[in-house]
């Protein structure tokens, strides 16, 4: 199996590589090499345990951003039943970068939102490499709208790295399209529950992060600019992006202990990719566990708490 | 220059120097159309080149005290002041760019906000500083938005914010960020009051402050030429890698694509926005 190890990884792959070799010769020759083949085995998660015990904040967003990381489709496909794909902003195109539809979890009807990105080069370019121009918003607004009327929960799936800065995207007002999901969010009489699947890439990520819980997967981040965004304005020179990952502070870890984020959800050991099916699984018990407890709201005290929350963000004195 | 500058005496020589353009004091320079221009006529025009009618930036103290009337003018939270939550460095750390900002601007942080009257009409109004940290939006900018927006819901009179703003605050990292998210959720509880909200954009309105409350106006109005957008143009050129058009992301690209209400001369701000709001709240 082709596991795609990035760099701080190379230890794994390296061993991995010899278990493939060993279990090559295992089946050509009368030797019986299971034994030493699982004893290797042992050692490749022993060491992938201790590599992934003190990962950087630089190398979660390597992880974040793995090219074999589950994206909004597959959680989708694993989570939800009787799923329709809908389209369009109504006004001008549908954007294939920002998908949604209605389905089922757990046999109840919910909205579903995410960005989505492409795995092979023509689906990446299709995808826009999961940065939405303003009509993805402005569907996701529609979509979002459409769940407050039929009185579904909003479920979104945030994984971009940032909304779209093309020509056309500033024509028709990117800023604008962001802002009003923001505006509405914050109204909406109906639970939504904001997961970061990989990338949580700025504004681009926050037109559909606004709700009632904050939920990241353990290796995705979230932060207002990218590292490398980050280390070319402060640190002149986009090298520093570890530097800048690790004092933004972009891991799910570090926001949850900011209080940024309400709760992290446990990735298999050497990440999301490596187990779709067990992180979709948890994924899914814990949208199913968070909308129970948001059912035992009012519509009144949803908005209120929502609305309080979103006041009591920031960090200032006063003399 | 050579030959004269050492047939000249000494005192003269050192007087005329070899700095680049107008020595500081009482003479500038317009940024765009470099003509040299008298500083105390140049605060009389509100910092508008009177040869090419250029809108060079206004401090956001200077904006508030020419936006609104003279009479019974009151800071709000004049002493709210930023705090390094996260212990942030980069070069250097944010602790000492907050001391160093705070003594060039003279201001605490990059928004001044006041309660006053407009031509008489009760309202709210809140500007930024773009030099302090290039106006940049960190939890100070937006709690004190909020808190003014609270008095604009509170007494359901016109709130009115002139933005200046290079985007979110990357020192205060996600806590930045959701600012946009609480400014914008103040906002859609004073639409559902019908209390006014005006947005005057001017150079430059850009990154998580355009794209929260900035566009969130029900009158979306700018000053001549100002840039305003989401990316900024060397992003968007390094992403595209074609050249960008001319005038793009400046006012009269926003208005004739459909994100502005109006474009509004700074000399007319007052006038006009004393029309538009006596109408909206049917005085």
């Amino acid at each position: 199996m082709n596991m795609n190890f990035l760099d701080f990884e190379r230890p794994i792959a390296e061993l991995e590589a010899k278990i493939e070799e060993l279990r090559h010769v295992g089946n050509d020759s009368e030797v019986n090499l299971s034994e030493e083949i699982s004893a290797m085995q042992a050692k490749s998660g022993k060491l992938t345990e201790e590599i992934f015990s003190k990962l950087t904040a630089w190398q979660v967003s390597q992880l974040a951003r793995h090219p074999q990381r589950p994206y909004t489709l597959d959680y989708i496909e694993r989570i939800l039943t009787d799923f329709e794909e809908l389209h369009g902003d109504r006004h001008f195109a549908d954007d294939p970068a920002l998908v949604g539809g209605i389905g089922r979890l757990d046999g109840r009807p919910v909205m579903v939102l995410g960005q989505q990105k492409g795995r092979d080069t023509k689906e990446k370019i299709r995808r826009n490499f999961g940065m939405p121009r303003p009509e993805g918003y402005r569907k996701a607004l529609r979509l979002m709208e459409m769940a407050e009327r039929f009185k579904m929960p909003i479920l979104t799936f945030i994984d971009t790295p940032g909304a779209y800065p093309g020509i056309d995207a500033e024509e028709r007002n990117q800023s604008e399209a962001i802002a009003k999901n923001l505006e509405v969010m914050a109204r909406l009489k109906t639970p939504i529950i904001c997961t970061v699947i990989g990338e949580g890439g700025s504004g681009g990520a926050l037109a559909i992060g606004v709700g009632d819980r904050t939920l990241m997967l353990q290796h995705s981040t979230y932060s207002v600019i990218s590292p490398e965004g980050c280390a070319t304005i402060l640190w002149k020179s986009a090298e520093r992006a570890s530097d800048a990952a690790e004092a933004m502070g972009i891991t799910a870890e570090r926001l949850k202990e900011l209080g940024l984020i309400d709760a992290v959800i446990p990735e298999p050991l050497g990440g999301a990719h490596r187990d779709m099916d067990a992180v979709a699984e948890s994924l899914k018990n814990t949208l199913i566990d968070n909308l129970n407890s948001l059912d035992e709201l009012s519509g009144e005290q949803l908005l209120s708490t929502r609305y309080d929350r979103l006041m009591s963000v920031g960090n200032f004195k006063e003399s | 220059m050579s030959w004269l500058k050492n047939l000249m005496p000494s005192k003269i020589r050192t007087e005329s120097g070899d700095k680049k353009g107008v020595p500081e004091g009482v003479w500038t320079k317009c940024s765009a159309c470099d003509d040299v221009l008298y500083r105390p006529e140049l605060a009389r025009s509100l910092n508008v080149c009177p040869k090419c009618n250029h809108h060079m930036r206004l401090t956001g103290r200077a904006r508030l005290e020419a936006f609104l009337d003279e009479e019974g003018r009151e800071e709000i939270d004049a002493n709210m002041e930023p705090v390094d939550a996260l212990k942030f460095k980069d070069s250097k750390k944010y602790k000492d760019r907050i001391n160093q900002y705070q003594k060039s601007s003279g201001e605490k942080d990059a928004m001044i906000a006041m309660r006053g009257t407009l031509k008489g009409l009760p309202i709210v109004s809140t500007a930024f500083d773009f030099s302090f940290m290039g106006g940049s939006m960190g939890s100070v900018v937006g709690e004190k938005f909020t808190r003014a927006a609270n008095v604009a819901l509170e007494n359901n009179i016109p709130f009115v914010c002139f933005s200046a703003s290079g985007g979110a605050r990357m020192q205060e990292a996600l806590f930045s960020l959701m600012q946009m998210a609480k400014t914008s959720a103040v906002l859609a509880k004073i639409r559902e009051q019908g209390t006014p909200f005006v947005s005057v954009m001017t150079d430059p309105t850009m990154g998580g402050v355009s794209a929260s409350f900035a566009m969130l106006g029900d009158l979306n109005v700018a000053e001549p030429k100002a840039l305003i957008g989401f990316a900024g143009p060397r992003v968007i050129e390094q992403t595209v890698r074609q050249t960008l058009p001319e005038g793009f992301q400046r006012s009269e690209f926003l208005l004739e694509h459909g994100g502005l209400d109006m474009i509004i001369h700074r000399h007319e701000l007052r006038d006009r926005l004393a029309n538009a709001l006596t109408l909206l709240t049917n005085r």
